[in-house]
């Protein structure tokens, strides 16, 4: 699976790009399902002193062992596989901690997954700008609901139910990095009971 | 002059009314008969006495019950008014632009008395009478920019300038038309005006950043912008939407001059000194179709206006489904004749 | 909006030579009273009246941007510039009237910074000054790398060791003393922004070292004016006042424009803003762009200029103005 094109979209809405690997002083990769491939990409244009610069967090979601042994044979410094994003959350936050001014952060897989260490990396001084995303794999979206706050994960149709709420929302391309997700807004506000047929539209 | 403070609400029975006086003030944004997105700003200088471009910061009679409202919606959701941590600075600022300009030109209404940094402020409307030492938060009960938007008609926003653009680091809004402080607090000019259709392939948002990059202490700009409410609710809030939305449904051509309201925004700019940062405060006025068309050129263009808008406006601003009617019930007043340039009533 | 900036009234209240080749200037404001706050990084400009001539130089503010009672700047004699540093070493008195800008800022901090790191050279150590007030009245966190040609050229180098001890990092040249920069760059936490004034060499360097060390662009922050460069006297058509304007070999586009009676809008008079970019209606020659302002393709496109900074050299040019 190679890297995604979207649907050109409005300016909220985060582009992502080609990884590719940059001089600095460390790498951290951050990665959760197809995301591998994007890494695995990278290393066959990286110089032999890559790796061992570099810090592999590796969340293999529905792939299994799918990538995370190949992973691992490319010798980072320090690599990493878990079984959610939330348990590796805390060890994001220390990695951070250590790195200096210089470090190179890759981001890939899935938005979710992006867009939430993105946040981390932000939070610790990296200008977003700085950060290479690459998408791969799923196209569900992490939602937030505009009337409770409440996120639901893997949004795959429009409208959804709110997990928390349980009221029916529209899918808004509208996304906010400090929260890392998309809008979602009650579809049938104007006309309460009144709600659309759920079209799947993301995979 | 003083001025007489409306009891009045803006949600449940809506007692919300427009006194005459507020009427022939109303700052009605439209200065030919059809309209358009466009880069429409120009010096916010005094213009005007006795309308509400002749003040820094206009005070007028809904300014007590505004601030009730105001306190509501925020002991509601307290997410309507946050601050990114660098922004206190910019807060502080905004408690001197505004205290220093209100003091001045409301001294009946607000005096400050300094003593070196430590102020005294008296807001004798809503009875507060505080000593302070500027610079210091703890000597407040509120963060700075929170204490004085609580005592300041309109939403506020805060810009922090960096990377040649401007983000949205701070805000207190709560008479927003339909976007969320909570979700936007942090975007940047272009991603907050994402879902805005049109103006960004008309290339308007670049060129007001490029203009409001520019904004020159002291030299404060202004603009209008405007939509459609049903009621006189100023909180229209994406949050509350589930509530508010169905009133939309309630309209009909009976009710129309009393239910359907114009909402019009005075937005004004100030570089702010110490941090460097933009202060965009959003001032929110609403009149009824009825008392509008109680100014025969008004009502003659603003049925022009909304009949020919375009049709994304028309969407975008959320009222596509009840144009017909409000097309139809405006229509009445329009007798054909030409209207004269200019936003103002004509002299009769 | 009507061109530049608000305009202050002030009575120079101080001359005071520093060294052999910079003088200090104090402005109060004339008639007693405040002057506007400013933030850290700000600069003034200075209008002098030279005879038939009016110059505008930009200087930075480096008092304690909290004191509204004055206003200081620092001037470095350049016997080789278009006379604005002369002037002010040579003609401002005590007690004189002088018309400055309310302050700009193209230069501010970015308040998020965990650290602020400043890198200045020479004269470049002015619009620190008042940044490290203010960041000191803040608590920020901040370091000083300063390098100076000798210690007697030191410009301020003296007090601000005694005012932030700890803080600030001193660099003789004539002791071939020199910021170790690669060292510096490699150790900074995350969060850390780095700002540079000085020399045109000095800020390539610190944009280039950092830029090779991975370091993001919005993290490296730098401050040049650019003197307007003399040139070829060359003529200009203006479209909209239905003039012709001739500019001299050491007068810049903007103040021929100015001088003819033409509103023309600045701000920086340096090509870092972009107030004065005006779009031109037909050539037939060459453009000089010198600004920081329009992109490669901008001037590549021939459809627009920054006045205040570069020149023509040519048969026509026509302007929008
Ligand atoms: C820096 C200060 C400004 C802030 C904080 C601001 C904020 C906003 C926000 C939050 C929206 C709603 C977007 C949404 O639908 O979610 C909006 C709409 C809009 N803004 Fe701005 N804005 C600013 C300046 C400007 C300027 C200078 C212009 C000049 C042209 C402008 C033009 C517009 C337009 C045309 C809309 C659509 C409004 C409508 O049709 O009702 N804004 N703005
Ligand atoms: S005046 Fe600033 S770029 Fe010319």
């Amino acid at each position: 699976m190679s890297k995604t094109e979207f649907p050109p979209s409005i300016k909220s809405r985060p582009v992502y790009g080609e990884l590719e690997p940059r001089a600095g002083s460390g790498h951290l990769m951050i990665a959760d399902a197809e995301g591998a491939e994007a890494i695995l990409g990278l290393a066959k244009s990286v110089d032999p002193g890559f790796w061992a610069k570099t810090h592999i967090i590796y969340i293999p979601k529905k792939t299994g062992t799918k990538y995370s042994s190949q992973l691992e044979q490319l010798g980072a410094g320090q690599y990493y596989c878990g079984p959610s994003y939330e348990a590796a959350q805390s060890r994001i936050r220390r990695a951070l901690q250590n790195c200096h001014m210089g470090t190179q952060v890759y981001l890939t897989g899935t938005e979710s997954l992006m867009g939430q260490a993105m946040h981390e990396a932000v939070t610790a001084g990296i200008p977003h700008t700085a950060i290479q995303t690459e998408h791969r794999g799923s196209t569900a979206r992490r939602m937030q609901c505009v009337h409770c706050k409440g996120i639901t994960e893997d949004v795959t149709t429009d409208p959804f139910e709110c997990s928390h709420c349980g009221l029916s929302l529209f899918v808004r391309d509208h996304y906010s990095r400090r929260i890392a997700a998309f809008q979602g807004v009650r579809v049938d506000a104007e006309d309460p009971g009144n709600i659309p047929e759920k079209v799947e539209l993301f995979k | 002059m003083t001025i007489q403070f409306n009891d009045e609400t803006f949600r449940g029975d809506f007692t919300f009314r427009n006194s005459e006086w507020a009427i022939k003030r109303f700052p009605f944004p439209f200065h030919e008969d059809s309209y358009m997105y466009s880069v429409n700003m120009e010096p916010h200088t005094s213009y005007r006495p006795g309308s509400v471009f002749e003040r820094t910061f206009d005070v007028d009679e809904h300014y007590v019950s505004e601030m009730k409202d105001r306190a509501q919606v925020l002991a509601d959701d307290p997410l309507r008014c946050q601050s990114l941590p660098h922004m206190t600075l910019a807060g502080w600022d905004l408690v001197e632009l505004i205290m220093e300009a209100k003091a001045r030109e409301y001294p009946d209404l607000f005096e400050l008395h300094k003593n070196g940094n430590r102020w005294r402020w008296v807001n004798k409307p809503l009875g507060i009478d505080d000593t302070f030492t500027f610079l210091d938060e703890s000597t407040l009960p509120y963060g700075p920019m929170e204490y004085i938007t609580r005592q300041t008609q309109g939403d506020f926003a805060l810009l922090d300038q960096r990377d040649d653009n401007l983000w949205m680091d701070a805000g207190m809004v709560t008479t927003q038309a339909d976007w969320s402080l909570d979700f936007d607090i942090g975007m940047n000019f272009f991603e907050w005006h994402a879902p805005v259709p049109k103006a960004h392939e008309m290339g308007i948002f670049v060129r007001a950043l490029k203009f409001l990059l520019n904004i020159q202490q002291g030299q404060p700009a202004r603009r209008l912008n405007w939509t459609m409410t049903v009621n006189p609710l100023l909180d229209t809030s994406p949050e509350n939407y589930h509530k508010w939305g169905e009133m939309k449904q309630d309209l009909t051509l009976e009710n129309m001059g009393s239910k359907q309201h114009l909402r019009v925004e005075l937005q004004t700019f100030f570089r702010l000194p110490r941090s460097n940062a933009l202060v965009f405060p959003i001032r929110c006025y609403l009149i009824s179709f009825g008392d509008l068309v109680t100014v025969p050129k008004w009502g003659r263009r603003l049925h022009r206006v909304i009949r020919d808008l375009p049709e994304e406006l028309a969407t975008y601003k959320g009222f596509i489904d009840n144009r017909p009617m409000m097309v139809e019930w405006l229509s009445q007043y329009d007798d054909g004749s030409p209207t004269s340039d200019g936003i103002w009533p004509d002299d009769d | 909006m009507s061109a530049g900036t608000a305009k202050l009234n002030v009575t120079v209240a101080e001359v005071k030579p520093i060294n052999d080749l910079v003088t200090r200037f104090k402005f109060v404001r004339t008639g007693g009273g405040d002057l506007p706050t400013f933030s850290g990084g700000a600069h003034t400009v200075v209008e002098m009246q030279d005879g038939d001539i009016t110059r505008l130089n930009a200087y930075s503010l480096m008092s304690n941007p909290a004191d509204r009672g004055a206003y200081t700047i620092s001037v470095r004699r350049d016997d080789q510039g278009r006379g604005g540093s002369k002037f002010m070493h040579t003609r401002v008195i005590e007690g004189m009237e002088m018309v400055i800008s309310n302050p700009v800022n193209l230069f501010s901090l970015d308040l998020r910074a965990k650290k602020h790191l400043m890198l200045a050279g020479g004269i470049g150590i002015t619009p620190f000054m008042a940044q490290m007030h203010q960041l000191s009245m803040m608590d920020g966190h901040f370091e000083l790398h300063y390098s100076v040609r000798t210690a007697s050229l030191g410009t301020y180098a003296k007090e601000l060791s005694e005012r932030y001890p700890g803080k600030v990092h001193i660099y003789h040249d004539d002791q071939n003393e020199a910021i170790d920069l690669k060292t510096l760059l490699a150790n900074q936490p995350l969060g850390t922004h780095v700002y540079v004034c000085g020399p045109k060499g000095m800020i390539e360097w610190v944009h280039g070292t950092a830029e090779a060390m991975g370091w993001p662009r919005e993290a490296v922050h730098s401050e040049e004016f650019l003197a307007p460069a003399s040139g070829k006297p060359f003529e200009v058509k203006c479209a909209v006042s239905n003039k012709i304007v001739q500019v001299g070999e050491h007068q810049s586009l903007l103040e021929a424009l100015e001088a003819a009676g033409i509103d023309a809008p600045y701000l920086c008079r340096g090509g870092a803003c972009g107030q004065c970019e005006t779009n031109v209606i037909g050539y037939d020659g060459k453009f000089l762009h010198y600004d920081h302002w329009l992109t490669d393709e901008q001037k590549a496109g021939g459809k627009h200029i920054m006045p205040c900074v570069s020149r023509f050299e040519g048969k026509t040019l026509v302007l929008d103005r």
